[in-house]
């Protein structure tokens, strides 16, 4: 009772990486308020993956393991999920803002009456003290996004209805092993007692997943153009410098829009967010809604024909020159100095 | 053989065009400091829409929409490219909502509306970007939801087929109606404005917009009954006000700030030879690079 959630999912029969990233930040929440931390995984043929939550601090694993919860469908994921925390009663519940957590999340809220946030980039423990009424409320979670097309930093909270429910997207929380020997306890759930016909309405006829070919997320260098690269085929002397130095290749919104990059590359508020040890912005303003999801970076080069660009606000290194002069330089002082 | 088909719309401030004064102390956004606008993906769901009037013979189209009075915009823009019918749904008392709130009272105007077989909203809504209206809507009528749909594949015989772009590969899916779809921006964008159809509605107005009008202004409703866009209160839909507004959000708005960028100590270097080789190396020697 009262402790933190997390609703897991899962990528090729292993628990995804964005719950590991929920389990890590769901541990120092439970550290901080002095609770536990619970993990649920529902799906088919999943013995076993208990002992990939346990390290990350688990002290209490559901798994629901059933034909009828994989391939993944809504309302019998909302049923299972919902009677279980009517059961246990979390004071806080956590998902991915990914397309599972992003579809089953505002269910679930719908369901209890209980807040949602979406796409939170900060969670912190907090009180809150309402003047009007004088009443002070402990330990609230504070759940942390921009909002506003990202002009604005709110901070959302739940003073009355629990659980406290948060989405953050992959890439924004560290995913860190608490301990390698921790031992949580295994509930295995009864999912028929959960399920009623009605929530097998819906059927997946066809599935074809595949795996995103490109991984900017997983990076740790990040070349990224702008809509100041000027064309598609400027965008290859990226994939050059990219290649030379090990990085992967990331746009700005402008840049996808414009065809130069695809949108898998977006990195930004309505792409992915990344936190890799260099970013290099090529003919990037350096725009709100970009910075959103690089801000982060270890470090920032910036090129950039404009001294005033925003980039360059939050660039370590500043070149002030053209793209097309200064990105072949780079590739070629990079070979010479490491032949 | 028509479907009875619900699209929902929001009519958002222009996010792309923030000012400083946007903000009212209480947290709440000030939508009358920026431009107005149908909310994208919300034209990516009419789209949808219009695609199965045409195909199915006998569909009617009717938007749904939740917002203060001049969100009337967003019907009579609905009217424009094919949609049949519009309600406002329009009260003080829905100020402040959250997206449960929110949903809720949607999913109560739904039900005054007879015999839906589909519900249409676009993903999210760009001044949240939430994504949570429209499976909380789906919820609250006990119908199941079917998000990130790129394509509505059929709608026959009380059966939906749709197909959903998920993170890493797309799904077909099928349930049976009625349903609530969320239709991405990776649909396809909506048709133009029908110019015989702007005409037709250029004068489609709610109650209180033609209250407003000046004295010599003709109100053509009673010939013209389309040119209604019906306006209804918390008084016209079944709720209890406990659920809507500020004391029907279980969020609360706890502090907002405005984004200042960090300031940092930053090294400038030119485009020429010497700048960039000096980088490349000092890169490469703290094992930035390589
Ligand atoms: C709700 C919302 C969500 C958004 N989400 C995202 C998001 O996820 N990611 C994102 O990136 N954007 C996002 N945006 C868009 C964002 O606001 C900017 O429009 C976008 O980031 C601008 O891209 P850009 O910097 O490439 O283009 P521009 O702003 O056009 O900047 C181009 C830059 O290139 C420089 N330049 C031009 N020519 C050269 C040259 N020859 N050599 C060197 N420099 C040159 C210019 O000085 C300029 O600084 C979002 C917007 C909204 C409203």
């Amino acid at each position: 009772m009262n402790n933190v959630f997390v609703i897991c999912e899962t990528e090729e029969g292993k628990v995804a990486d964005i719950s590991l990233e929920l389990m890590t930040k769901g541990r120092s929440l439970a550290n901080d308020l002095k609770c536990k931390l619970e993990a649920v995984v529902l799906g088919h043929n999943l013995k076993g993956l208990e002992n990939e939550l346990y390290p990350y601090g688990a002290d209490e694993v559901y798994i629901g393991d059933d034909k009828r919860l994989d391939p993944y469908t809504t309302l019998p994921h909302t049923a299972v999920i919902v009677e279980l925390f009517k059961e246990t009663k979390p004071q806080i519940a956590l998902l991915g803002a990914s397309t599972f957590g992003r579809d089953l999340g505002p269910r679930i809220s719908s369901a209890l009456q209980s807040g949602l946030t979406a796409d939170c980039t900060a969670l912190e423990i907090g009180d809150h003290f309402v003047k009007k009424e004088n009443k002070e409320y402990k330990d609230l979670l504070y759940q942390i996004r921009p909002a506003f097309g990202g002009n604005i930093v709110a901070t959302i909270i739940n003073p009355d209805h629990r659980p406290q429910m948060a989405t953050v997207r992959e890439g924004v929380m560290k995913m860190e092993v608490f301990d390698k020997s921790y031992e949580g306890k295994l509930n295995t759930l009864d999912i028929d007692k959960y399920l009623k016909p009605e929530d097998m309405v819906v059927k997946v006829i066809e599935r074809h997943m595949e795996k995103s070919k490109v991984n900017i997320k997983n990076s740790s260098i990040i070349v990224a153009g702008g809509y100041g690269m000027g064309s598609k085929e400027n965008f290859d002397i990226l994939y050059e410098l990219a290649d030379s130095i090990g990085a992967e290749v990331g746009a700005s919104r402008a840049a996808v829009d414009a065809g130069y990059a695809d949108h898998e590359r977006q990195i930004g508020q309505t792409g992915v967010t990344v936190r890799p040890k260099l970013y290099i912005a090529c003919g990037i303003s350096g725009q709100i809604q970009h910075t959103a999801g690089m801000e982060e970076s270890a470090m920032v080069i910036a090129v950039n024909n404009d001294p005033g660009a925003p980039i360059n606000k939050i660039a370590d290194y500043v070149i002030t020159g053209e793209v097309m002069e200064v990105i072949p330089k780079m590739v070629k002082y990079y070979k010479q100095n490491t032949k | 053989m028509g479907l009875n088909i619900i699209v929902l719309a929001k009519q958002v401030p222009d996010t792309r065009n923030v000012g400083k004064d946007a903000m009212k102390a209480d947290g709440t956004v000030n939508r009358a400091a920026l431009a107005a606008i149908f909310n994208p993906e919300d034209l990516n769901a009419l789209e949808q829409a219009l695609r199965l009037k045409n195909r199915y013979k006998g569909t009617s189209i009717t938007i749904l929409t939740m917002g203060p009075g001049r969100a009337a915009d967003i019907i009579r823009e609905g009217l424009y490219r094919g949609a049949d019918k519009g309600y406002l749904l329009t009260d003080r008392a829905f100020a402040g909502s959250d997206t449960l709130a929110t949903s809720y009272a949607i999913s109560h105007a739904i039900r005054k509306i007879e015999d839906v077989d589909l519900i249409i909203a676009g993903r999210q809504a760009i001044d949240g970007d939430t994504a949570q209206v429209g499976p909380q809507v789906a919820e609250k009528l006990g119908l199941p939801q079917l998000t990130y749909a790129e394509e509505v594949i059929s709608a026959e015989k009380k059966k939906l087929v749709v197909k959903r772009r998920l993170e890493r590969g797309v799904e077909t899916v099928e349930c049976p109606l009625p349903a609530v779809i969320t239709v991405n921006s990776s649909a396809p964008a909506c048709r133009p404005r029908n110019a015989k159809l702007v005409m037709k509605y250029k004068h489609a107005k709610t109650i209180t917009e033609r209250q407003n009008e000046s004295e010599d202004y003709i109100d053509l409703t009673a010939d013209r009954p389309y040119l209604n866009i019906e306006e209804w209160s918390v008084n016209d839909i079944d709720v209890d006000s406990k659920w809507l507004g500020l004391s029907g959000s279980p969020t609360k708005v706890k502090k907002i700030e405005n984004i200042v960028f960090q300031a940092k100590e930053t090294k400038h270097i030119t485009s020429s030879n010497e700048e960039i080789n000096d980088l490349m190396k000092e890169l490469i020697a703290n094992h930035t690079i390589g």
